[in-house]
């Protein structure tokens, strides 16, 4: 009841707190896809990079967060404001789901199908863009998945560097040992996360419905 | 591929030659000094058990493979100097179980490389419906995606998708064998059938001798990498070679020694 009193109370800031949170994990999502999955689809194509570019991102997802954040504070650019900050390293620890998943997804594709578009004549990009990527998109969109969640969680501790987000509510709620205040900041961001997880989840299985048809 | 077949068969007839070709793999040859043709018209089957290199030589002239030594001549020009790409658009490929794409309706499979080569829809339609008629299928199966479809009418759809830009040559690697066998037996004879109106240049991989005495103007029998035997069908069928006897023995079955 205390917490439902908190919250309607401060419905104005709860609100503002939960759109910060969305932005924050959203455009860091974003940023890992775009540069996660073009990654992914490299390595298919040259090989022997796809170990170092995996270990990498194996690598960034071991730094404890807290530690991430303060290694990019003297980036120049980024470190200026605490929110370029939080999406960066968001970014960072989406890549490794991203890269995999993308590498993953085109590598699975049947070869058979592979080889029958090369010899009716494709050319590597119509056959990354017309078969390989679309069958690939259920195990893309996973990652997404993936990403999204990690980050929605994430980004909780951003609240620790300035950046925003319902973290605040939780480093506030701790600060003043008041549960209720962790609460209003905990509860949204995982109902968050849920809700991501589920609309993500229904359009992997969309995909994955199509592609499968074999 | 609207190419009159005059213009890309070589000056003595081949649409396909393999000049003494080695192929090897990682050191380990897979093709010896191999030497056939193919000309308009011609259906060459490549008869040989698993690992004899029938389907290497196959990928040899749409140019997925390039040979180590010698020279595969398509149309009378060197696989090494055709544009990939020109090459395969030229050369209908069939596989076992059609190799369709699963994320495609029959229409789109059919219309592949049309759709890639840039016909206007109208034409690709029409072709489409012209196809799926060529091959004994419904025109109704043309949104039906591949899972929807039996064995049978997977593999006519590859046919039908082989065919669609009209390529001077057609390649099939054991394009009927994972069918049941009263379906494998109407395809063998339309495929027949289809073969004497449309005068293809055909190269045919089997393993299979009934199929090959079918369907074959001539046989060429491989083992570990070489052409053992290459004769015209009627001759092939009297050969006394040791590895053609040993084949038809395999494939008398007991109805038919009684």
């Amino acid at each position: 009841m205390d917490l439902l009193h908190f919250i309607s109370t401060n419905r104005q800031q709860v609100i503002e707190l939960t759109i910060e949170h969305i932005t924050l994990a959203g455009v860091s999502t974003l940023i890992a896809a775009l540069v996660g999955i073009p990654l992914g689809i490299a390595i298919t194509r040259i090989p022997a990079l796809s170990k170092p570019v995996i270990g990498s991102a194996n690598v960034i997802q071991t730094i404890p967060s807290l530690a991430l954040f303060g290694f990019l504070i003297p980036a120049p650019w980024i470190g200026e404001r605490a929110e370029r900050l939080a999406i960066l390293a968001l970014a960072l620890y989406g890549l490794l789901p991203l890269i995999r998943n993308t590498y993953a997804g085109i590598r699975g594709v049947d070869p058979g199908v592979v080889e029958a578009g090369r010899a009716m004549g494709l050319t590597d990009r119509q056959l990354l863009f017309q078969v390989e990527l679309p069958l690939a998109s259920g195990v893309i969109v996973a990652g997404v998945r993936i990403a999204a969640v990690l980050s929605i969680g994430l980004a909780t501790i951003a609240a620790a560097i300035g950046a925003g987000g319902l973290g605040e509510f939780i480093f506030r709620g701790l600060a003043m040992v008041n549960n209720q205040v962790i609460l209003a900041g905990a509860i949204p961001a995982a109902l968050l996360a849920l809700a991501a997880d589920f609309l993500l989840g229904l359009l992997e299985r969309r995909l994955t419905s199509l592609q499968s048809r074999s | 591929m609207s190419a009159t077949p005059i213009s890309l068969a070589s000056s003595n007839g081949s649409a396909i030659e393999f000049d003494r070709v080695f192929f090897s793999l990682n050191g380990r040859p897979l093709l010896e000094n191999l030497t056939l043709s193919v000309s308009q018209g011609e259906t060459l089957v490549l008869l040989g058990r698993s690992g004899s290199g029938k389907t290497t030589t196959l990928k040899l002239i749409n140019g997925l493979l390039m040979p180590v030594e010698g020279e595969v001549r398509v149309s009378g020009r060197s696989t090494r100097t055709w544009d990939p790409i020109r090459l395969r658009r030229s050369i209908g490929y069939v596989i076992q179980d059609g190799g369709l794409f699963p994320h495609f309706t029959v229409e789109r499979n059919i219309a592949l490389v049309p759709r890639i080569e840039g016909w206007d829809r109208q034409r690709i339609e029409a072709r489409v419906r012209e196809l799926l008629e060529l091959v004994g299928l419904d025109v109704e199966l043309a949104s039906r995606y591949p899972s929807e479809l039996s064995g049978g009418q997977r593999q006519r759809v590859g046919v039908a998708r082989a065919l669609a830009a009209d390529p001077p040559i057609l390649i099939l690697d054991e394009a009927f064998s994972a069918l049941d066998p009263i379906t494998r037996s109407e395809m063998q004879k339309e495929f027949r059938a289809l073969q004497r109106r449309m005068r293809k240049a055909v190269v045919f991989v089997t393993h299979d001798l009934r199929e090959a005495l079918l369907l074959a103007d001539r046989i060429a029998l491989m083992e570990e990498g070489r052409v053992v035997v290459n004769l015209p069908m009627a001759e092939f069928r009297v050969s006394q070679h040791p590895l053609v006897r040993a084949y038809r023995e395999a494939f008398s079955g007991p109805e038919e020694t009684r």
